[in-house]
């Protein structure tokens, strides 16, 4: 939380440039002194590990367009030449190709967090908006960066995709034709998302600064959900406490990143993006990376035509709205409480919706063929009804538990005051 | 203390100041748009691009019964030589019920709207759903229900006739504009 600054100039130079541009008082106020709540558990440090991959992907990226030729008759070859003859050409790419992977897997174990332990309500609104702006900008960056191999699954995610686009009412094929530059998607097309590709880490860059601006007015969230009332008896400094426990936590999860670069590099991915693209024939089978599918299987949800929204621009929007959704959950979400710990009825919704999210992700997966069409839209419906019906109606409807008084009580609970953890239905409002 | 000549709402009415201000900021806007449309327009399809856009094929080359795809435009296009069989099916089909109602005379029709060659059907390789390439009768993977054309991607099922029958695709297959320029000799894109 800002509060006033602790930072004590030391050097003569320090002083110096304290007075013209504060910026080691900037860096000390949010990696050292930065007051964090004690109890915080592993589920916050993915923040710090996505910071990690931020980083990992911008500089395998660099390195890998010192490589890659962005034209159709090269860019497949220059990645088997940057797989075989680039020294360690190998090793960068399976890191950026498995850090994307990674990086996903990270956001939403962080969404999810979130959306578990309430972080997104008051006052952490902003911060949870420039969070969905991220994820949103994520997207589209891996979208593009899976073009770029040019193999078949690359030409045809990006045509389907793009495709969809033509769905918009009115304007929708002249918006495709000016995203492809060309009648279909050909060299333009991948020279565009080339430089998109290059450009977008960096706006991630720049709002996820924003976001740790957002983050540092009011502070950290914490699994009580309960704001810090004492600074000197709940907090303790970011450094060494949390640098070390994000530190720890980035280190383990680095492990596991390592064991997929060195020995499944292609577990994640889908073995025809090892088949040059051919415009001439379509894959049997067209699946997005794994971390797209629930979103895909939400696509495809809606083949019906909804009133007369037409089934093409009904699933665009589902999808869109999918993620979008996210942005209104603040306001959704109607319970006083925050953390899911102290609702009864939230915590099995949550894990209700977590369960429904992987089950779209099988969806996606399969061929769209019964049973799983049935069963992609009866999940696509359960994935909007957690936010349109179940927050709305849960905030009202349930009695949660009494939440700790504050977090030292949650730490130190006093036997003699009530609360602190007992489940004393009280209806808090 | 503010001069009252700063001030913008001047008792008096407007100001020559409040003509500068409302100049500026139009110029700002216009001048705005003005950098801003290149930025925009660039991106859409280049003058050699445009330049590409149209090619000749000899029909000839096509066995009744049969279909090649040609490249046109950078995706390739169906050029179906129809049987007599499949022809008077896709004119029974003028009757049943479509979801985009066009008689198969129409499917046949040269750019400037006079009848092309019933047999020669020409349509984009492109399933109006998301742009997959449906399979054609006889082709391996064909699980159509309508004797034309069937896109694996998400079941989309087309007659002999190009027309969507069953499946997410809104559309009939797209007819490209095309012109004969002799008997056989076929210009697509004009
Ligand atoms: C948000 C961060 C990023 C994500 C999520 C991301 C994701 C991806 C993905 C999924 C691929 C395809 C991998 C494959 O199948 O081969 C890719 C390729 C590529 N990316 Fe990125 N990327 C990011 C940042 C960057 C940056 C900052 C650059 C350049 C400065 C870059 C340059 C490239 C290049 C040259 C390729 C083609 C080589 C290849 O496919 O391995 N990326 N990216
Ligand atoms: S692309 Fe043909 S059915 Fe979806």
């Amino acid at each position: 939380m800002s509060g006033p600054s602790k930072y004590i100039p030391q050097s003569g130079f320090e002083k110096w440039l304290d007075k013209r541009l504060p910026i080691i008082r900037f860096a000390n106020d949010t990696l050292i002194d930065f007051p964090t709540p004690k109890n915080l558990n592993y589920w916050w440090t993915f923040g710090g590990i996505l910071a990690i991959f931020l980083i990992l992907q911008i500089l395998t990226g660099i390195v890998l367009a010192m490589h890659y030729v962005a034209h159709v008759d090269f860019a497949f070859a220059s990645i088997a030449h940057i797989m075989r003859d680039v020294n360690y050409g190998w090793l960068l790419r399976n890191m950026h190709m498995v850090g994307a992977s990674f990086f996903f897997f990270a956001v939403y174990v962080h969404i999810f967090r979130g959306l578990y332990y309430g972080s997104y309500k008051e006052p952490r609104e902003v911060l949870w908006g420039l969070g969905v702006i991220i994820f949103l900008l994520m997207v589209m960056t891996a979208f593009m960066g899976y073009v770029l191999p040019w193999g078949q699954m690359s030409f045809w995610a990006a045509k389907v995709i793009t495709n969809l686009i033509g769905g918009i009412p009115f304007i929708g094929e002249t918006i495709v034709t000016w995203l492809w530059g060309g009648f279909s998607v050909g060299q333009p097309t991948l020279n565009r998302f080339y430089s998109l590709h290059y450009l977008l880490p960096f706006v991630i860059l720049g709002v996820v600064i924003l976001h740790v601006w957002a983050l540092h007015v009011p502070g950290n969230n914490n699994p009580t959900g309960v704001e810090v009332q004492d600074v000197e008896k709940e907090t303790v400094p970011f450094h060494p406490y949390y640098t070390v426990k994000d530190g720890f936590a980035i280190v383990v999860f680095l492990m596991v990143y390592a064991w997929f670069v060195f020995y499944g590099p292609d577990l994640l991915g889908h073995p025809d993006n090892y088949i040059p693209a051919n415009p001439q024939v379509t894959p049997a089978h067209i699946v997005p990376e794994w971390y797209f599918l629930p979103f895909y299987a939400i696509l495809r949800a809606i083949d019906f035509d909804i009133f007369i929204i037409p089934a093409k621009f009904g699933g665009l929007a589902a999808m869109l709205g999918s993620i979008l959704i996210l942005l209104a959950v603040p306001w959704l979400d109607t319970s006083k409480i925050k953390s899911m710990r102290y609702r009864p009825w939230g915590r099995i919704a949550w894990f209700v919706f977590l369960a429904n999210f992987i089950l779209l992700g099988v969806c996606g997966f399969m061929p769209a063929e019964p049973p799983w069409t049935y069963i992609a839209k009866a999940a696509t419906f359960v994935y909007f009804a957690y936010f349109l019906i179940v927050l709305p109606a849960l905030g009202v409807i349930e009695s949660p538990d009494m939440p700790p008084k504050s977090i030292a009580d949650s730490i130190h609970p006093k036997a003699d005051k009530s609360g602190a953890g007992n489940p004393v239905n009280v209806v808090v409002k | 203390m503010s001069d009252t000549s700063l001030n913008s709402t001047h008792e008096d009415g407007p100001t020559r100041r409040d003509m500068i201000h409302v100049a500026t900021g139009a110029m700002m806007v216009g001048g705005g748009a003005m950098v801003a449309w290149p930025l925009v327009h660039q991106m859409n399809p280049a003058a050699d691009t445009l330049a590409m856009a149209s090619i000749e094929f000899d029909l000839a080359t096509v066995p009744e019964g049969s279909q090649v795809k040609v490249m046109w435009r950078g995706s390739p296009v169906f050029i179906r030589h129809r049987t007599a069989a499949e022809i008077e099916q896709a004119n029974k089909d003028d009757t049943a019920t479509l979801r985009d109602p066009e008689a198969n005379a129409n499917r046949t029709k040269q750019a400037d709207g006079s009848d092309g060659k019933a047999q020669y059907l020409i349509m984009e390789a492109s399933c109006t759903h998301a742009g997959c390439i449906p399979v054609g009768v006889g082709e391996n993977g064909y699980l159509g229900a309508f004797g034309g054309w069937f896109c694996p991607c998400h079941g989309s099922h087309y007659d002999t006739a190009g027309r969507i029958r069953q499946g997410p695709a809104p559309l009939n297959l797209i007819v490209p504009k095309y012109v004969y320029l002799s008997d056989t000799v076929v210009k697509i894109g004009v």
